[in-house]
């Protein structure tokens, strides 16, 4: 097992550098990011070529990746570079960003997929009941709908929801500007209603979406089991529906939702676009569009590293749990 | 799913498997039919593509700004105007036109693009596979909606016999080079490592075959359901891509307005203005449901082992 780990992790660090080389090739492809600085009014030679020294673009392609790529390792991810934005340092603001995403997604990512694996063994147990079509249509729904337009009419839920309990009398509950500020004040009920308030919309938005890929994946391996030889066996020997259902389907129809689960976490860590940009959480998903917006090629260049990271990071977590659960596979 | 022709047998280059195929598609055909979700998706989308390709024909309306603006639906306009005048049912036809033919070329180069890719690289094996392999695993660590961001950023680069502005050809080719080649490869990939070890094209090979016919004549064949469900997915999978990146501002530009850049553009209207969101999101969602079920529909056509018919 300890061998197993330490030969994924060695593939890891070329494909993690291979994935550095690919974004700085992406970032690059940007284009100048003083190109908009240079339009808005006309620059003398030597203002142009002082800045394009400072953000370090007067030296060639190859330099430049190899003086980030030094810095990424020790630690220094460079500045912002667009003069008039003021310098924001990057790794300090993929920091903060970072943190606003995993606060968001960690709920709605559990939530959705014990959701699924609910409804999903429900469907499976009771194939082509009322429930089975309804919770198979809704997936589908689910599947067709662009993020954004649930995230939108979500939204616009949240505000006639306000107004309804504005007029009477109560307060506005929901917030769709980012997660609460100012840490832990006030008292308890206080605390709790600020917090479900900002965090109900986005996290249903993700929920909505995610539950209905999570429960697809376990009604199909959960029919996959439940007419497996074993389980037949199991039903055979007279044990019970229930011990069948939850000892011997449940658990190998298990394996598949786990591994998904771990490769759709590392990608949600790395932003959830749609939803934080229509409910302003300024976390990874709207730094990134905002950085490619502005083209400012390190925070885009840092983000997408970090994107990277979690990706394989928890692909290898999807592999050892796979080989975990699973005894039939072997480590060598 | 590696055994494909509902009469059981493997789809050969030789002569009787041209009767083979054909009754192959006579059993899908019916098999689809009968699935009547997947038939309605398919009435669906015909009613879709006519609207779209059709629809300027009956209606004349322009899309430049001017008359009266923010109209309710009415007889004038029946899915009203938008703040600047512009007539909503000729910018729904477009979009959707739009939508329609991105979703399309993306469905269409990634499909051969994986196809091939995915062919060689299983049938080769060796440097092609690791190379093809490697590269599947390094794109897959990018989130398919930055790069294509990235690269659409800089997308209004006009191609050869584009009109100048117009980009949603660069887009659709981003999309379809970019991230919506990766699943067909692997598939592909996997379907045919394991065909090369197959009888028939053993004797293939032994009877001179040259590497293409055997690949293109005996085992590609072999896998023609998955690529058609796979290449319907990805039609499906493209739409909404394409109208999240034109949503977040980095996909298509005007004058080329798909539907997720018209609901973009009125997305703060939904109180005050609702027509000019649930027109064009009704649009988007017909048509990845109407895809969709085709899709479905397909799968459950192809496979031999289904038999029960669903919905």
């Amino acid at each position: 097992m300890f061998r197993f780990i330490i030969r994924r992790l060695l593939i890891a660090i070329p494909l993690l550098i291979a994935a550095s080389f690919l974004s700085f090739a992406l970032t690059t492809a940007m284009g100048d990011p003083l190109g908009e600085w240079k339009l808005q009014r006309p620059r003398t030679e030597g203002e142009i070529a002082a800045q394009y020294e400072k953000i370090g673009y007067d030296k060639p392609v190859v330099e430049r990746y190899v003086d980030w790529a030094g810095g990424f390792v020790t630690g220094d991810w460079k500045t912002t570079v667009t003069p008039g934005n003021g310098t924001v340092d990057v790794r300090k603001e993929i920091g903060r960003a970072f943190w606003v995403t995993a606060r968001l997604v960690i709920g709605a990512e559990i939530i959705a997929v014990l959701l699924g694996m609910v409804i999903g063994v429900i469907g499976a147990v009771r194939q082509y009941s009322l429930f089975d079509y309804l919770a198979t249509g809704i997936a589908f729904v689910m599947f067709s709908m662009p993020l954004f337009c649930i995230a939108v009419l979500l939204k616009f839920g949240g505000i006639e929801l306000n107004d309804w309990l504005e007029s009477l009398g109560f307060g506005r509950w929901i917030i769709t500007a980012g997660p609460p500020a100012g840490g832990f004040t006030g008292g308890f009920f206080e605390q709790i209603y600020a917090y479900s308030g900002a965090y109900i919309l986005p996290t249903l938005c993700l929920v909505a979406i995610q539950f209905a890929l999570y429960s697809r994946f376990q009604r199909a391996s959960m029919l996959e089991t439940l007419n497996a030889d074993y389980v037949r066996t199991a039903r055979a020997k007279g044990l019970g529906s229930a011990r069948v259902i939850f000892r011997h389907a449940y658990r190998n129809a298990l394996i598949p939702i786990v591994t998904v689960f771990a490769l759709n976490f590392g990608l949600i860590l790395g932003g959830a676009i749609t939803t934080e940009t229509v409910f302003g959480w300024r976390g990874m998903g709207l730094l990134i569009v905002d950085a490619i917006t502005k083209k400012e090629p390190w925070m885009v260049q840092g983000a997408m590293m970090v994107t990277a990271v979690f990706i394989v990071a928890f692909t290898l977590v999807a592999d050892v749990l796979y080989a975990r659960l699973d005894p039939r596979i072997r480590f060598d | 799913m590696t055994d494909v022709s509902a009469v059981g047998a493997p789809i050969d280059g030789s002569g009787f498997g041209d009767t083979q195929a054909r009754k192959l598609w006579r059993t899908v055909a019916r098999r689809f039919v009968r699935h009547r979700a997947a038939l309605a998706g398919l009435v669906l989308l015909v009613l879709l593509l006519v609207f779209a390709f059709l629809g300027p024909l009956v209606w004349t309306e322009g899309l430049e700004p001017g008359g009266d603006g923010k109209l309710p639906p009415g007889v004038a306009h029946p899915f009203g105007t938008d703040r600047i005048g512009r007539d909503m049912l000729a910018s729904v036809i477009s979009g959707t036109r739009y939508s329609l033919q991105i979703a399309i070329v993306v469905a269409l180069v990634a499909t051969a693009l994986g196809v091939v890719l995915g062919a060689l690289a299983g049938y080769l094996r060796g440097w092609v596979d690791q190379a093809v392999s490697r590269l599947v695993d390094l794109v897959l660590c990018i989130p398919a909606l930055v790069v294509t961001a990235v690269l659409a950023r800089n997308s209004f680069t006009v191609l050869p016999g584009q009109q100048s502005g117009s980009n949603w050809l660069t887009v659709a080719l981003i999309l379809a080079l970019t991230v919506a080649w990766l699943p067909i490869t692997r598939t592909i990939r996997g379907m045919v490592l394991s065909l090369r070890e197959k009888e028939f094209v053993e004797a293939a090979r032994a009877s001179g075959a040259s590497t293409s016919r055997v690949v293109f004549r005996h085992i590609l064949p072999n896998t023609i359901d998955v690529i058609i469900v796979n290449a319907t997915i990805t039609i499906a999978q493209a739409v909404l891509l394409e109208s999240a990146l034109s949503f977040i501002g980095l996909g298509v530009k005007r004058p080329d307005a798909s539907l997720g850049l018209i609901i973009n553009e009125n997305k703060n209207e939904l109180v005050t203005l609702p027509w000019l969101f649930w027109f064009p999101f009704v649009f988007i969602v017909a048509i990845s449901l109407s895809v969709n079920f085709i899709g479905d529909g397909l799968r459950d056509a192809f496979d031999p082992r289904q038999k029960r018919v669903r919905a």
